[in-house]
């Protein structure tokens, strides 16, 4: 299944979830967000939540600016 | 009794806000946000980049600052929504300074989408202090919508130029009545000085500290600029005469 991580092409397993997705980039546990398809996913719903072929995943955190 | 900033029933004792963007290192703006004795902080949201080193979460939290996540970086009313909402999930604050810009160049906001923006993210639940430009007109809509705050600028993000209209931020100050804070176009400690004088409640500042030759020392002045300014605005000034008054008894 190919989904876009972060404007990256990403192979995942078939029924891959957002916190397998998250997983590709980091281990961090909090003060990161994730958005599917331009619609946050709670952090609560990260594994039950399921991918679809094409799905664009955003994951941000904090950086300096402002 | 202490003369604190409240915005939306939290209170502050400092009165200046800082950005996080343009330090050379986290090292550096450590030892600047110290200096300035904020209490609140902006910060970005962006891609996870997983082979940045340190994270500015880190010195605020080791530092007790709170965190305002901004906006920066969107063009249109959804993409700011979208990012507001990130940020409350990655950070757990329903605090947000919304910024829409309309253009590369000048970094202005978009008043329309700004305005929209705020609709949805009052209605969401969302303390919103809107980035705007300064216009009377605006911050009144944006306050009768349910900012929490207006942020007028005092000139283009980064420019430090200072404040280009003190007219017009004397008015948005007249007509307001949740907080008002100078935010963009500082450039040294006078025009800090000057935004409170001019009545802002505070002021958000970030370029003119970070970009500085020494950070830690302009964000001193910049403490010192905002007491100053706040306190003479208290005293209340005298008023400007066109010829001279004698202070000294007249020789008789």
């Amino acid at each position: 299944m190919k989904v876009t991580i972060n404007g990256a092409p990403h192979d995942l397993p078939d029924g891959a979830t957002v916190s397998q997705a998250v997983q590709t980039l980091t281990t961090a546990a909090t003060g990161i967000a994730v958005a599917v398809n331009e619609e946050v996913v709670a952090r609560g719903a990260w594994t039950s939540t399921a991918l679809a072929e094409s799905d664009r995943v955003e994951v941000l955190t904090a950086v300096q600016g402002g | 009794m202490a003369d604190e900033l409240i915005i939306a029933g939290e209170k502050f004792s400092s009165r200046l806000i800082m950005g996080t963007g343009g330090a050379p290192s986290l090292e550096v703006l450590d030892q600047a946000l110290v200096a300035s004795g904020t209490q609140l902080t902006t910060v970005a949201m962006r891609r996870l980049d997983p082979s940045s080193q340190g994270s500015v979460l880190e010195v605020l939290r080791r530092r007790g600052i709170e965190v305002l996540p901004n906006t920066a970086g969107c063009y249109t009313a959804g993409e700011a929504v979208l990012t507001a909402r990130l940020a409350r999930e990655a950070l757990g604050t329903s605090w947000v300074k919304l910024e829409v810009i309309s253009d590369e160049r000048t970094l202005l906001p978009d008043p329309i989408e700004t305005f929209d923006a705020a609709e949805r993210l009052v209605a969401d639940g969302f303390t919103v202090l809107p980035y705007i430009g300064d216009d009377p007109a605006l911050a009144r809509r944006l306050e009768q919508a349910g900012c929490a705050a207006v942020m007028p600028l005092g000139a283009p993000i980064g420019s430090g130029l200072g404040i280009r209209n003190p007219h017009n931020i004397e008015l948005i100050v007249e007509a307001a009545s949740v907080p008002v804070v100078l935010d963009a176009g500082i450039g040294t400690a006078s025009d800090a000085a000057l935004a409170m004088e001019l009545g802002c409640d505070a002021v958000l500042l970030a370029t003119a500290v970070t970009r500085a030759q020494r950070p830690d020392l302009m964000a001193a002045a910049m403490r010192g600029a905002v007491e100053a300014g706040r306190q003479a605005r208290l005293a209340g000034r005298i008023p400007r005469r066109r010829y001279a008054e004698a202070s000294s008894p007249r020789v008789p």
